[in-house]
């Protein structure tokens, strides 16, 4: 099973968005399931405000960057990030995205869309939209997909203890928001 | 078993510098390679090994620390990115032919794209041109492995090694098995030896002679000899790959299905090449393609041209990144298969700007204010998004602007109206290269205003201290030197410091400035004002977040969208009126100036008050 695990996931947003955070937690619930895994990141000038992309490789790979049409999935914190980076997915590639409008599903390649930006207004936490979305990502694509994804919410969950370790509140606020973003599929009722 | 850990490519080579026993590290900062040092730094705050860890006043400063802790004996490596080692050039060169004494790494990162600089220049020909051997590490689990194989060279041979990351291996991220850090000592020893130590040129060329002896046998050194990467495939035709490009193309093969099928070999050390394996490639094979970035080192050593597939036949781009799709592309054309066409982005995405409530951004706009028909000479730093306001014409490298604002007004002076000349540069930036050409402007009498924006850290490449913090990379506390000092050190008479948070007092002092530089030569303005994500500020800010507002008397105008350009002013045309986003406004209340029509204000105070 660890040997032909093989998933690739495109995470894109702008700077202070916290992409770079959301890459983390996914490469090291990757890395606690015991696979290996690469990302590219981006930093330098770019972060301030401009867009932003990751690359996540879980399984075996040699290169840090994912060729166009070979991603699983997309984790888009902006609406405009799905007709940007789109290109990545795989035909039959999901895509989470964060915007207004509810969502467009289309079964071949599936999109779900989420009012992250709403949702964090909501639980008083401007700021975590990514883990909100974070959050959407492992409920749709565990439930609509049938486990799709390399890793679970209790995963993440767990990632997000280690790493926020002894920052009570921190962690607290993380967990809502994650929590937040997985209980919302169950509340648009999309399976 | 301990826990793999997921580490980035900068975190990796600094494990690597630990690991193998490296006891001074010294850098400038500079985007991909600042991690290597701060993580370094990082690491060392865990023990209490006395070893020398520091943020250089520039790369030439830090190379020459480094290099002398070397001829004393010790492992010693210097970090920079690829542009900085232009800087430390001079010395490079030098070191070459002088050799070393403990192993001495010189890591110089560089950016294919370009992502983050000015170029997009192949340190490697850095390495060539200073005769010394360069590692091409192709992830952060070999970037560490080659630290260990650069310090064993750089023994042997007692010469500076090269290792060139480039920014897909410094910000890509792997699980590393973390390592075991042990302390080496070692006993320090300079041996005086003015013959070589201080050389005369007569002496150099004997030192040159010995340095092409070095290269030789270099050339032909085991452990970083070429290596073939699949050893069952057999043909006429074979891929040399090296550095990131080799990872892409092990996945590319593969998926291809031409890895049974086409030799492919990975070069390590790209200069110099392995002999062997240059008469090796070019007696076997009739087609011998090579993917390298970003300028074609190995390709150049490859004897016979007419076999050679790559930048020079222009096979393989000469400018920008190579992709992954882009090497799939390459590869498939030269094996003969139908390449894939993929449409790429057409979307350009959002461009970088200034944090909300950037102390940079009122200073640049109060320039366009007191030097409306200026010249505004820039420099490089989370400022040169001055652009977006208008404020920036021009950004050469570090530490140009204030030579550039000399040169401007040399080449103006005999007109009959000649233009202000305002320029920017960060506080960082002054320190590196900004001193020297000041002092050129005081003795030339150059009339310009040279607005230093001082926030007090170097914030673009993750907020290192500058010399004025008093901080050392470990969170020391060291000496600082003031900025107003030294200005005035350098001859300067007309030198002021003013919050550019109080729009309106900035804006007047920048007229008296520009006024008394028409006259009197240069005039000196400190904009000081912290960066607002400044992670190493420990002390509560000063300034008290103001709550800003819009009324109703917003029109739309859209004046500060377009000339302030805050991201957290965001023009809502459905009515006619500018919102302020909640989320991103950093409460700097400069806008309340801004504003021409009055109509930004402070929440819950008595409007009239802030109608000057
Ligand atoms: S990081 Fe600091 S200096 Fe850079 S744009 Fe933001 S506030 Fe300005
Ligand atoms: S107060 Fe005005 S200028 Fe300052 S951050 Fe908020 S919206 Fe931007």
């Amino acid at each position: 099973m660890i040997g032909s695990m093989k998933q690739q996931i495109v995470i894109s947003g702008v700077g202070g968005q916290g992409v770079l955070f959301v890459t983390r937690l996914l490469a090291e619930a990757a890395i606690m399931r015991g696979f290996s895994v690469f990302t590219s990141e981006t930093h330098g000038m770019a972060q301030r405000g401009g867009t932003v992309l990751s690359h996540l490789k879980v399984g075996n790979f040699s290169s840090p960057l994912i060729r166009p049409a070979n991603a699983d999935g997309l984790l888009a914190l902006k609406a405009g990030g799905l007709s940007q980076h789109g290109f990545y997915l795989k035909p039959d590639a999901w895509a989470a995205v964060n915007r207004r409008e509810a969502v467009v599903q289309d079964s071949e390649s599936p999109v779900f869309a989420v009012d992250a930006d709403g949702l964090a207004q909501r639980i008083h936490q401007p700021k975590s939209v990514n883990l909100i979305l974070l959050g959407f990502t492992v409920g749709v694509v565990s439930k609509a997909l049938e486990n799709r994804l390399f890793c679970s919410f209790e995963d993440l969950k767990a990632v997000l203890e280690k790493q926020l370790a002894g920052k009570k509140k921190m962690l607290g606020d993380a967990i809502t928001a994650l929590e937040t973003g997985f209980n919302e599929f169950e509340r648009l009722n999309l399976g | 078993m301990i826990k793999r850990k997921l580490m980035l490519g900068n975190e990796a080579i600094a494990l690597g510098l630990m690991e193998n026993g490296c006891t001074m590290a010294t850098s400038y900062p500079g985007t991909p390679a600042s991690e290597i040092l701060a993580s370094f730094a990082a690491l060392q705050k865990e023990e209490s090994m006395p070893r020398h860890v520091q943020w250089a006043v520039n790369e030439k400063v830090a190379f020459e620390i480094a290099y002398a802790g070397s001829m004393s004996g010790l492992r010693t490596a210097v970090s920079m990115k690829q542009v900085g080692l232009n800087v430390a050039s001079d010395s490079l060169m030098s070191a070459a032919y002088l050799g070393v004494t403990g192993g001495f790494v010189v890591i110089s990162a560089d950016d294919p794209g370009p992502h983050s600089s000015q170029t997009e220049q192949d340190s490697r020909l850095m390495a060539m041109m200073a005769k010394i051997p360069v590692l091409d590490p192709d992830s952060p689990m070999q970037a560490r492995e080659m630290v260990a194989t650069a310090f064993e060279l750089s023994e042997t041979f007692e010469i500076p090694v090269m290792l060139r990351p480039t920014t897909r291996v410094c910000h890509a991220r792997q699980d590393i098995q973390p390592g075991n850090i042990q302390w080496h000592p070692r006993e320090i020893d300079f041996q005086k030896d003015p013959a070589r130590w201080a050389a005369t040129p007569k002496f150099r060329f004997h030192l040159h002679q010995a340095l092409e002896k070095k290269l030789d046998a270099i050339a032909s050194y085991p452990k970083t000899a070429p290596v073939r990467l699949n050893v069952g495939a057999d043909a006429s035709k074979a891929v040399i790959v090296s550095g990131v490009a080799a990872g892409h193309a092990k996945e590319i093969m593969k998926d291809l299905n031409l890895w049974d099928r086409i030799p492919m070999y990975q070069v390590l050390q790209p200069f110099p090449l392995h002999g062997d394996f240059v008469s090796h490639m070019i007696d076997t094979y009739d087609e011998i393609l090579v993917v390298e970035e970003t300028t074609g080192i190995i390709e150049m050593q490859l004897a016979d041209r007419h076999r050679i597939k790559g930048k020079l036949t222009r096979s393989v781009p000469r400018v920008g990144e190579l992709l992954p799709e882009t090497v799939e592309k390459i590869i498939s054309e030269f094996a003969g298969v139908d390449p894939v066409e993929i449409d790429g982005a057409s979307d350009p995405g959002v461009r970088p700007t200034l944090c909300a409530g950037c102390p940079h951004r009122a200073a640049f706009f109060a320039i366009k204010k007191a030097a409306p028909k200026g010249i505004y000479p820039s420099d490089i730093g989370c400022y040169t998004l001055g652009l977006n306001l208008g404020a920036v014409d021009t950004v050469l490298c570090m530490g140009a602007a204030v030579s550039q604002a000399a040169g401007f007004y040399h080449a103006f002076k005999n007109e009959k109206k000649p233009p202000d000349i305002v320029a920017t540069i960060g506080d960082s930036t002054f320190f590196h290269a900004g001193v020297p050409a000041l002092i050129d402007a005081v003795v030339q009498k150059v009339s310009f205003v040279l607005v230093i924006l001082d926030n007090r850290t170097t914030a673009m490449t993750g907020n290192q201290p500058t010399p004025a913090v008093g901080m050392g990379a470990v969170g020391e506390s060291l000496n600082s030197v003031e900025i107003e000092a030294l200005v005035e050190g350098c001859g300067v008479k007309f030198c002021r410091v003013e919050d550019p948070y109080n729009l309106n007092e900035f804006i007047s002092l920048l007229k008296d400035a520009v006024k008394y530089s028409r006259e009197h030569g240069p005039a000196v303005v400190i904009s000081r004002h912290p960066c607002l994500i400044d992670r190493l500020r420990k002390e509560k800010p000063a300034h008290q977040p103001v709550k800003v507002e819009v009324s109703d008397e917003c029109d739309g105008c859209g004046f500060c969208v377009d000339h302030f350009e805050c991201p957290a002013l965001v023009l809502n045309e459905a009515a006619d009126q500018v919102d302020i986003d909640p989320i991103l406004c950093n409460g700097c209340g400069v806008c309340i100036c801004v504003c021409p029509k009055n109509s930004i204000k402070e929440k819950g105070k008595d409007h009239s008050e802030n109608t000057k």
